[in-house]
């Protein structure tokens, strides 16, 4: 989906403060502790969808462990695992109930067996080569930032295979697939700026160009 | 519960604070959480990572030549050789600061970091205009968290979109060629290894 996480290259968003805080305050401990210990809810991959579908202006407005606390109770009531106002009549208001674009497909549980898998086919792509990050626009989960969407780049690495998270978020299999460092040009990208920004992008997401 | 946050004061009259209480009651109740587990957890990723460990890892490389290649040929495996290795660290590479080259890492999409090398990362790196900015400007953003970059330097940032990491090995300050390796570890900064500081 296209989403408000998507936020590479937006303006808007203010100079650097030097917050070095780990946790603002305790909740956000908890919060942590309870999106990372309640494993049986789904996988990575659809935890990183659901704050993706939180509503954008909670997600602007919620620091980033607010966006985890909302993310876990979005989880928790698709699955029926809470109700609808459980978290509301505990809490003593419904203030800060988070709200989510409904998921295309959630998955089960799954576990944790880190993400890196062997294929018996070899990469379709090789270090040097010339690759254009396709214009994709699913209406599920995607790790292709739009900011290089239709861009040209070079390809500097060959990783491993990797669990697809565009599939697995939605329990639709691990489908996995290599993964490269593609180096794009800031000029190319921007129009304007003498760095590099390499993506690590999944080999579906990518054409020869 | 035994777990000293709830003797820490949130603002009371902060909804977030009082949900987070509410699903963490729920969730023991359920049985979906298990509060030795929540206890645990807090207590393995606060005390036991931390940018300590990326440290060491630094200062192997700077002590030792065939280490850094290793390190540079197959993060992995060379950071296991020291044991580590850990959550989020499941595919590594580490791309070397050379007096022509600065690198510096960042995760556009939500805010990916190499949590068995340095901890949690702070409020900083997972904050909208870090997030947004520094695949654009990265030499402003730098500059505004004190980094002045020579403008004859390639600026190289890598945005870590998948679930492969990146570690930054920073130069060897000069001055340090007596140290043994673990004073070494002591001139090594987290910001460094993130790659918003020389």
């Amino acid at each position: 989906m296209d989403g408000i996480h998507d936020i590479g290259g937006m303006d808007g968003f203010g100079r650097m403060a030097r917050d070095e805080s780990i946790f603002h305050a305790p909740w956000e401990r908890t919060a942590f502790a309870l999106a990372s210990s309640a494993r049986m809810v789904g996988n990575t991959d659809d935890f990183r969808h659901a704050i993706e579908r939180l509503d954008p202006a909670f997600y602007l407005g919620a620091d980033y462990y607010g966006r985890w606390l909302g993310a876990l109770e979005v989880r928790l009531r698709e699955r029926n695992l809470i109700d609808s106002d459980e978290v509301d009549r505990r809490a003593g208001s419904a203030t800060a109930r988070p709200h989510a674009l409904a998921s295309v497909g959630l998955p089960t549980a799954s576990p944790d067996g880190g993400p890196v898998r062997t294929l018996e086919r070899r990469p379709l792509f090789a270090v040097g080569q010339s690759v254009m990050a396709r214009d994709l626009h699913p209406i599920g989960h995607t790790r292709l930032p739009r900011y290089v969407r239709g861009h040209r780049g070079t390809i500097t690495r060959v990783h491993p295979a990797f669990v697809f998270p565009d599939t697995n978020a939605h329990g639709w299999g691990e489908d996995p697939q290599y993964v490269y460092a593609v180096q794009f040009a800031a000029a190319h990208l921007w129009g304007a700026g003498d760095h590099s920004v390499s993506v690590d992008l999944f080999e579906p997401y990518l054409e020869a160009a | 519960m035994t777990n000293d946050h709830d003797h820490d004061h949130d603002h009371e009259d902060d909804p977030r604070a009082l949900r987070a209480e509410a699903l963490e009651a729920i969730l023991i109740e359920r049985g979906l959480v298990d509060p030795a587990a929540i206890d645990s957890t807090l207590d393995y990723f606060e005390n036991d990572l931390g940018p300590m460990l990326g440290a060491q890892v630094v200062a192997k490389a700077w002590a030792d030549p065939a280490f850094k290649r290793r390190l540079l040929d197959d993060g992995l495996g060379a950071i296991a050789e020291l044991g580590l290795g850990g959550p989020q660290v499941d595919h590594l590479v580490v791309v070397e600061n050379t007096p022509d080259v600065h690198n510096v890492v960042v995760c556009t999409l939500c805010s990916c970091y190499p949590w068995g090398l340095l901890g949690l990362p702070p409020a900083w790196y997972k904050s909208l205009a870090y997030r947004s900015r520094v695949v654009r400007e990265p030499r402003t953003v730098l500059a505004e968290m004190g980094c002045e970059l020579p403008d004859d330097i390639e600026v190289r940032v890598w945005d870590s979109s998948a679930e492969v990491r990146y570690f930054v090995l920073p130069e060897r300050p000069s001055g340090t060629d007596e140290l043994p390796e673990d004073a070494l570890a002591e001139h090594v900064h987290r910001d460094q290894m993130i790659g918003v500081a020389r």
